[in-house]
């Protein structure tokens, strides 16, 4: 019985974003990200929720799930993440969720949870793109499920779950019951590539793509024009003009210094 | 006029200048009204200090059972001050913590959250920077209590007298609220060194420093000019300090008045985490490493022998 019950699902939240390393953009014609400019990829810090996740399977029996709420095109990362490992997936995709801020996502994040059993929700603590790191809270005050965010360490036993939460001075110890969820920072492991076996058995691994009706929650909740922020303008910043730069002839820290009295900075 | 909130952000009983900041901030949307939320006797010392940057009221929302438990306390305790008083906006400075009491904050009101503004108009509307500063992007919350979480030293703090008026207010927390217990806080940061994320001056470490027990050359300079220390993420992936002190997208982001790169080359995803930084100053052998693109100074040379030689010129200069 106990073996039976420790089976955890284990929910992986993965959001495709655009490649910090392209020249990333907003689209002009409504302000959102444009996600047409650079190619996208998995969430960088998502890697480590999903190898977390890998992890907890691996040491307490169960079934990870990759959620994703965003446009068709993530099924591309969707299977990179089941190449990984994961199991299974669920991708949100509705015309409607377009230009979403963080609490519209969050609620389709939410309803999509209700469709499945889970046990444990593991996020990135945020994500490159925005950088917001709010979801997660938003989730767990939407869901009234305990918040255990930025994690450094994520520990199971039975229906507890604590972490090591990551403070500006050191760490908190945070212990919580399940279903709960969580937000991981980077590092917290080391995530593992894909498999060509992994790869291979990606192709084949469910993806249940729901729409909005499908998770039940109204179209009117989320979008581009439902949203509770709305970017009235932007313009690309011109790059930071270059200042003075000297070649040290046994004088540099002199001139540094004179350089900062003159900026009345020392 | 309508009052804007403000989250106290304090440390052993000194307001942190974050929330002077936000105080000045304040006064251009409203009336400024500080919030205290912590446990019992916290806001008998900070009251003082608050009005002296133009709080007309301090809220106090203690409780001994808000400490105990994460997050969740803190956000209903500022929902609670928010129902009394219906603030024209609520602004907090963006720490990871504060950006998730705002973000639980946000789906309490039903209202639009902006997060990392780095400016704000008497409008409302915020600016932040996106995609490592490369996009400036003016936002505005189109529904509810308008919340935004400044950076830190995006404001220079202006003193201005507040009458410092005391309102208590109750908090009862539901049982969502005491879901995720704090058992234990550890402190891990040795010594009196500023705290990276709100620092008016910040020294960071890169590669070029070779090893660990370099990074002392590191901390010396960033000690003479009383300075929090910062490092790159080469130097915390090779294990030489904790993840704590990484700057860049991945990391802490800063903003200070002064930043100096030490042995740092500049890649993108570093310049994500300092470029809204007001002046830089870079060391770099490599005279062409992206960190001189954005320095405002840069010297080319070996960083061991001039970042030295700037600790004691600095601190022959300060006595």
């Amino acid at each position: 019985m106990k073996e039976v019950s420790e089976r955890m699902n284990i929910v992986v939240l993965m959001k495709q974003v655009p490649d910090t390393e392209g020249d990333r953009k907003l689209d002009p014609s409504d302000n959102t990200v444009d996600r047409n400019a650079v190619d996208p990829v998995i969430n960088y810090i998502d890697e480590f929720a999903i190898e977390e996740g890998l992890q907890l399977k691996e040491a307490h029996g169960g079934e990870v799930t990759i959620l994703t709420v965003g446009p068709e095109r993530a099924t591309e990362s969707i299977r990179k993440a089941l190449s990984m490992g994961a199991d299974k997936a669920v991708h949100v995709t509705d015309e409607a969720l377009h230009g979403s801020d963080a609490a519209g996502t969050a609620k389709a994040i939410a309803k999509a949870l209700g469709t499945i059993e889970w046990d444990v929700a593991i996020a990135g603590s945020e994500a490159t793109d925005a950088r917001g790191a709010v979801v997660p809270a938003m989730l767990a005050e939407l869901l009234g499920a305990p918040q255990l965010t930025q994690a450094r360490k994520v520990t199971v036993d039975g229906t507890s779950v604590s972490i090591e939460r990551v403070t500006e001075s050191g760490y908190e110890k945070v212990e919580a019951s399940t279903p709960a969820v969580i937000s991981v920072v980077e590092k917290i492991n080391d995530p593992r590539y894909p498999s060509f076996k992994g790869i291979m058995a990606a192709k084949s691994k469910p993806i249940d793509v729901k729409s909005l009706s499908d998770i039940g929650l109204d179209a009117g909740e989320v979008g581009l024009a439902n949203s509770w922020t709305q970017v009235a303008s932007f313009e690309n910043a011109p790059p930071r003009a270059a200042g003075q730069t000297v070649k040290d002839e046994g004088d540099g820290a002199a001139k540094i210094a004179d350089f900062l009295a003159s900026k009345k900075l020392i | 006029m309508a009052e804007v909130l403000v989250l106290v952000d304090s440390v052993d009983g000194t307001v942190k200048k974050a929330t002077f900041e936000l105080l000045t901030a304040a006064r251009q949307l409203g009336e400024p009204a500080a919030v205290v939320v912590g446990a019992s006797g916290t806001a008998a010392a900070l009251k003082g200090q608050l009005g002296e940057y133009g709080a007309a009221k301090v809220y106090v929302a203690e409780g001994d059972d808000i400490a105990s438990y994460s997050v969740a306390p803190k956000a209903a305790a500022l929902a609670a001050v928010a129902a009394q008083a219906s603030p024209a906006a609520i602004l907090l400075s963006s720490s990871p913590e504060n950006k998730e009491i705002a973000a639980r904050l946000a789906i309490k009101l039903d209202s639009g959250l902006l997060y990392d503004a780095v400016g704000l108009d008497a409008d409302g509307t915020a600016t932040q920077q996106i995609f490592g500063a490369a996009v400036s992007v003016q936002s505005k919350v189109s529904k509810g209590t308008p919340i935004i979480t400044v950076r830190p030293n995006s404001f220079a703090p202006e003193p201005s007298a507040g009458a410092a008026e005391e309102v208590a207010v109750a908090v009862s927390l539901s049982d969502a609220d005491k879901a995720a217990r704090v058992t234990d806080s550890v402190l891990e940061e040795k010594g009196s060194r500023p705290q990276l994320s709100d620092a008016a001056v910040v020294v960071s470490g890169g590669r070029g420093i070779g090893k660990a027990d370099n990074f002392a050359i590191i901390e010396k300079l960033a000690d003479s000019l009383g300075a929090a220390v910062g490092a790159s993420r080469a130097v915390v992936d090779a294990g030489w300090v904790p993840h704590t002190m990484q700057v860049g997208q991945t990391g802490v982001t800063v903003s200070p008045q002064l930043y100096v790169a030490v042995g740092i080359s500049g890649a993108i995803q570093h310049r994500a985490g300092m470029q809204t930084s007001k002046t830089i100053v870079a060391i770099n052998k490599d005279a062409e490493a992206p960190i001189f693109e954005i320095a405002d100074f840069g010297v080319v040379g070996d960083l061991f022998e001039i970042a030295p030689a700037l600790t004691d010129e600095i601190t022959k200069r300060k006595s």
